[in-house]
């Protein structure tokens, strides 16, 4: 699939979320499912689910939906299992004869979602092998509710809940690696990616993970302007700083054999990567270089990490 | 031709399932409704039937699944017990304000705290306020014929809504009684084939369910929930007049047992109204003095009106809650049904007590003094022990 990526063709396939939707202006979450929706093929049809979140207060208030497919919230923590029931339903219809369509199941869940309060319900899911796709959309914080930090959140990341503080640093913890968690249940298909230049990585992605026999993760760096603290029209900057700092890289995980789909020709210094967003304001005032270099060296071992599997 | 068998409770449930041969089954297990998943699984790995089974992680994803499948066009199910109905209890509310069909075969034992796992109400009772409707069994033929009337109540176009089965942890879950099944012809026949109107797999339209709906729709949601409820009612009656046609067991809102001259009555919910009636039987047959049973089935919707109704003549009335709430007042039966005989102006004396809770039994010797002393209540108007526990070790 990845060599044949058409830009153009891709970008002219009919939106599956219709616009009039209540997000942000630079929500980085939008941009990740209308990409992951455009991987459907257009002759398929799709339930897709929503753990409680952003996405779903802004995409169906009542009475109106932005989706074009069938679409079914249900609550915060069990958007994995939720969608396993469309998903089992579906199996048994068809087999009965009751249902002649195709469908796809994709579910979306911010990080709070999908990393901590979710992460149960999704494991669950996963290990059944449900054909299913359960797409996180990671801004890195409870966004819907004003910034808590979750398990995605990064180290020193001021937060509503980690403030930076005249004591505190913001988060003290680094972040969970969740893909990493959800490649080790064996599943056919987890990866991570984010959006840079003309998408062609999380397209291809998705397409994977939706046409994957058996159940994938998707795992999308969303960048929030207001949790962040960015302009909205430094989206796309702010993503390629990810993957070239080597904060976010992008791999994927088939069938056990662990796979870089992007490597910086130049890996950039982390600073380039939290200097333009506000919630890394204070680890640039003087005296906490020291901070810097933590965070560099989480990232360098995280990538080093990732590098031998990868080269396994 | 009924067939007769010996099954216990969970069994039975089982059973029915296999009958109805629903679509999809997420459960978990929990004591005493382990089984219930357990005989499904062996129906599924024999092929007897065509249910899917989800093997959730925790009750709280079965509720979850459950509510997926059946939003999907699915009829749907699942059983739990306990601390795995409270684990739901967010999803039990979005279950019934989505207004799913979905059934639940609950197999009534104690909420911890300190962990037990014997009967009482205090799981169906802390869900009593989450939209489901609520029906509860004294026996095995009970259960199992709640059961299958629990589809066409809860798919009945004026209804929509899930359905709690309720029936007692070990008492009759794991105890085996004789008990009469329908054939297989006719309960296909009287549960139907399941044809939702709207759903998420539908080829005709696509479906939207579960919004965010703000101040200026939540209100009217809830008041078609009330509407629904207050629906189910009538199709509760219409269902069980069918049942009765079929078996000739007849079911309403509540039992009354020899309560036609009656001055003096307990109203129970479940299993111990079958120790109740045979003290009736005792105490009558003994003494002649005129006492009674009201057996709650239906406790959602509440058949207040009706209740009041059976109660108005009687001088006393001892309701008896197996689950507290903790108010330092009433159980929730005890406040519903003084509720009930308050609307009505009837004039009778109303005491509350407390038996059973964790699985402490009540014998016969009990109701006789609950009897005895619902004749004092009556004669001295005077209620020296409202809000007691019934065999009670110390006070």
């Amino acid at each position: 699939m990845e060599n044949t990526y058409q830009f153009k063709e891709v970008m002219s396939r009919e939106e599956r979320l219709a616009p009039g939707h209540r997000m942000c202006a630079g929500c980085g979450g939008t941009v990740a499912v209308r990409a992951v929706l455009r991987a459907l093929h257009p002759e398929d049809k799709a339930v897709i689910g929503n753990a409680t979140g952003c996405l779903e207060v802004s995409t169906f208030m009542y009475p109106y939906v932005a989706y074009e497919d069938s679409y079914i919230h249900n609550a915060f923590e069990n958007a994995g299992a939720t969608l396993s029931g469309v998903e089992t339903a579906y199996r048994v219809l068809k087999k009965k004869g009751k249902i002649t369509d195709n469908y796809k199941f994709i579910t979306f869940g911010g990080d709070g979602g999908t990393y901590d309060i979710g992460f149960q319900s999704l494991s669950g899911a996963m290990e059944r092998g449900h054909d299913m796709v359960y797409v996180c959309y990671d801004n890195g914080a409870y966004m819907n509710t004003g910034t808590q930090r979750s398990s995605a959140t990064p180290q020193f990341a001021d937060t509503t809940t980690t403030p930076a503080g005249k004591v505190l640093n913001g988060k003290v913890q680094v972040r969970k690696d969740l893909t990493a968690i959800m490649a080790e249940h064996h599943i056919p298909y987890a990866a991570q990616t984010t959006y840079t230049s003309n998408f062609k990585d999380l397209h291809t992605k998705a397409e994977k993970a939706i046409y994957t026999p058996g159940a994938a993760f998707l795992n999308i760096m969303s960048p929030c302007p207001r949790g962040w603290g960015y302009d909205p029209s430094e989206l796309m900057n702010i993503c390629k700083l990810a993957v070239d700092t080597c904060y976010w890289p992008m791999f994927e995980v088939m069938d056990g054999k662990w796979k870089l789909t992007y490597e910086p020709k130049k890996k950039l210094p982390i600073e380039d990567f939290l200097r333009p967003q506000k919630r890394f304001k204070h680890l640039f005032k003087s005296g906490n270089e020291d901070l810097l270099v933590q965070f560099q060296n989480e990232v360098d071992k995280r990538w080093e990490e990732l590098q031998k599997k990868c080269s396994l | 031709m009924a067939i007769r068998e010996r099954l216990s409770g969970n069994e039975a449930v089982a059973y029915a399932i296999k009958q109805i041969n629903p679509d999809v089954m997420p459960a978990f297990p929990i004591t005493p409704s382990t089984e219930i998943p357990q005989y499904v699984a062996n129906y599924i790995a024999n092929g007897e039937i065509d249910t899917e089974f989800i093997h959730v992680e925790s009750e709280h994803s079965s509720m979850s699944a459950t509510l997926g499948a059946s939003a999907a066009g699915a009829r749907a199910l699942t059983a739990t017990s306990s601390c795995g109905l409270a684990l739901m209890w967010e999803e039990l509310y979005v279950a019934a304000s989505d207004r799913l069909p979905i059934v639940l075969a609950l197999v009534n034992r104690a909420l911890t705290g300190p962990i037990n796992i014997n009967a009482d109400h205090s799981d169906s009772m802390g869900a009593r306020d989450s939209g489901w409707i609520q029906i509860y069994a004294e026996s095995n033929q009970e259960v199992y014929d709640n059961f299958l009337q629990a589809y066409p109540i809860a798919e009945h176009k004026d209804v929509r809504l899930p359905v709690m089965i309720c029936q007692d942890g070990f008492i009759t879950s794991h105890g085996v009684e004789n008990i009469e099944l329908v054939e297989d012809a006719p309960v296909k026949e009287f549960v139907g084939e399941y044809e939702p109107e709207h759903y998420l797999l539908n080829k005709k339209e696509t479906m939207a369910i579960g919004p965010y709906a703000v101040s200026n729709y939540y209100m009217e949601t809830k008041r078609a929930q009330r509407q629904a409820m207050l629906n189910a009612k009538q199709v509760i009656l219409d269902v069980a007049a069918k049942f009765e046609q079929m078996t000739g067991r007849k079911y309403g809102f509540f039992e009354e047992y020899r309560m036609e001259d009656a001055e003096y009555a307990v109203v129970i919910i479940g299993s111990a109204a079958g120790t109740c009636k045979a003290a009736i039987d005792q105490i009558r047959e003994n003494t002649g003095k005129k006492v009674g049973l009201v057996k709650i089935r239906v406790f959602r919707p509440f058949p207040e009106e009706e209740l009041a109704q059976a109660l108005k003549n009687v001088k006393a009335v001892a309701v008896l809650d197996r689950s507290e709430m903790f108010a330092g007042t009433s159980g929730p039966l005890g406040a519903e049904v003084r509720a009930a005989l308050f609307g009505a102006k009837a004039d009778v004396e109303v005491v509350n007590y407390f038996y059973g809770l964790g699985g402490r039994d009540i014998t016969i010797t009990d109701f006789e003094e609950i009897y005895g002393k619902l004749e004092n209540i009556a004669k001295t108007h005077k209620i020296n022990d409202m809000y007691s526990y019934i065999g009670l070790r110390s006070k």
